[in-house]
């Protein structure tokens, strides 16, 4: 009997352990440059970083500023630089980082900083608007547009895409030319070039075969190690390149 | 009832909207001929004579240059070399220029650089004498010198 109850309380004893973050914080009435602050949290081993940031939001620090929606990698709202690699806050174990060491959470880099964690998405948004992200079909949308599994299967990598910036935003060449496209607009580009059913396949390969379209990219895999969604978003942009040279999709 | 949506834009097909695309490929196929140019110029040059380097002279010159072959094989290596060179650094330059004056400035210093540096070069392959050294018919012993 007593051997049990030691053992039910062993798996419920989640272990915890405090952790030091070091977050990039810039409030702008009043820093005129962003400086780190630290935060000593109790955690435990099932928690992510974004559950300390939530502590130290409702415990120590109400003024710290960052999004997050769903909370489950899901909504892509909390990308952040975290230990110097781009990641969902939400889907980040404590436990899997070097907890020797302090953690360090900034902003995403390449865009503008606007509170804390939080950055101005307006030019990634207008990045994915420029590549038309909907189907366009010539005939009237009154029926099912059916589709082979094997067309389907062609772009579904890129389907998996949640906007979370993480790619972009890990991007050498977008850090210092934000005028280039970026991984996230060329990746949901490739969900319609390769999509049997839509039809401007040219159109989309059109712009960007752009001065700042796809030829920016350096093949630096950034993007792909970033993404969280674990989509080979460099294989994506070789393919459009391809698809630029051959034409068409 | 149902939802039309306007087909949007045709291909938008700008001045100049090719010309990235050119360069892309040509820093591809240039770096192809440049692997194997510049093995062929470092074998020829520096691990096949026997002196290696020390080979290097007015004499190794003027008989390299004494034949097309080697006219033309140079004549690639300075044209690849220094157009991708030169594009590969107009990348760089437009990663690290946020102002678009210096970008213009940095950029035309480049390209004229190149083309003053390729003007002379092959001017030097294409107009090479070897008859300005006295002694040279000591190595190029069937070459004809005028006057
Ligand atoms: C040995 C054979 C060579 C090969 C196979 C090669 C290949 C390449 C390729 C494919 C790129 C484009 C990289 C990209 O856009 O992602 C590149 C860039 C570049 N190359 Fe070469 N190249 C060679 C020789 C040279 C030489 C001789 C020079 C100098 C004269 C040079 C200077 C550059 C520069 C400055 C860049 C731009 C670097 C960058 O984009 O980050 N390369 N090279
Ligand atoms: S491709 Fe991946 S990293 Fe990039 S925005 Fe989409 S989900 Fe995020
Ligand atoms: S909060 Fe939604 S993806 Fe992390």
């Amino acid at each position: 009997m007593s051997t049990a109850v030691e053992s039910t309380k062993e798996i419920a004893a989640v272990p915890s352990f405090t952790v030091t973050l070091f977050v990039r914080r810039f409030n702008p009435e009043t820093d005129s440059e962003p400086k780190w602050q630290d935060f000593d949290v109790q955690v435990f081993g099932t928690d992510r970083v974004l559950d300390a940031l939530h502590k130290i939001k409702w415990e120590q620090d109400g003024t710290l500023t960052f999004r997050r929606s769903c909370a489950h990698g899901v909504c892509g709202s909390d990308a952040m630089r975290i230990n110097g690699r781009n990641r969902l806050a939400c889907k980040t174990l404590i436990k899997d980082l070097d907890i020797t060491q302090p953690i360090y959470v900034e902003p995403i880099k390449g865009l503008t900083v606007e509170k804390d964690l939080v950055v101005d998405m307006n030019p990634f948004y207008q990045a994915y608007k420029d590549v038309k992200p909907f189907l366009i079909a010539s005939d009237k949308p009154e029926k099912e547009r059916l589709q082979s599994p094997e067309d389907r299967a062609r772009f579904d990598e890129t389907t998996k895409c949640i906007l979370c910036a993480a790619c972009t935003s890990s991007c050498p060449v977008f850090w210092t030319d934000n005028q280039y496209f970026g991984p996230a607009a060329i990746v949901n580009a490739h969900r319609f070039i390769f999509d049997s059913r839509d039809e401007a396949a040219e159109v989309r390969l059109d712009i960007l075969n752009d001065k700042e379209g796809v030829w920016r990219c350096r093949t630096t895999f950034n993007c792909t190690e970033a993404c969280p969604r674990g989509i080979e978003v460099t294989k994506a942009i070789a393919e459009v390149k391809q698809a630029i040279l051959r034409g068409k999709r | 009832m149902a939802v039309i949506i306007e087909q949007p834009d045709a291909p938008r097909s700008r001045k100049g909207a090719q010309w990235e695309k050119r360069a892309w490929i040509f820093m591809r196929i240039s770096g192809v001929f440049l692997i194997f140019l510049i093995i062929g110029h470092l074998l020829v040059n520096l691990v096949l004579p026997e002196r290696g380097v020390k080979a290097i002279d007015f004499a190794f010159v003027a008989g390299k240059w004494a034949s097309p072959f080697w006219q033309v094989y140079d004549g690639l290596i300075l044209w690849l070399a220094l157009i991708h060179g030169t594009n590969g650094m107009r990348t760089l330059v437009n990663d690290y220029t946020e102002r678009v004056w210096l970008r213009k400035a940095l950029n035309t210093t480049l390209w004229v650089t190149a083309g003053l540096l390729i003007l002379l070069g092959t001017l030097v392959i294409t107009t090479f004498d070897p008859c300005i050294d006295p002694n040279v018919h000591t190595y190029l012993p069937d070459l004809v010198c005028k006057g």
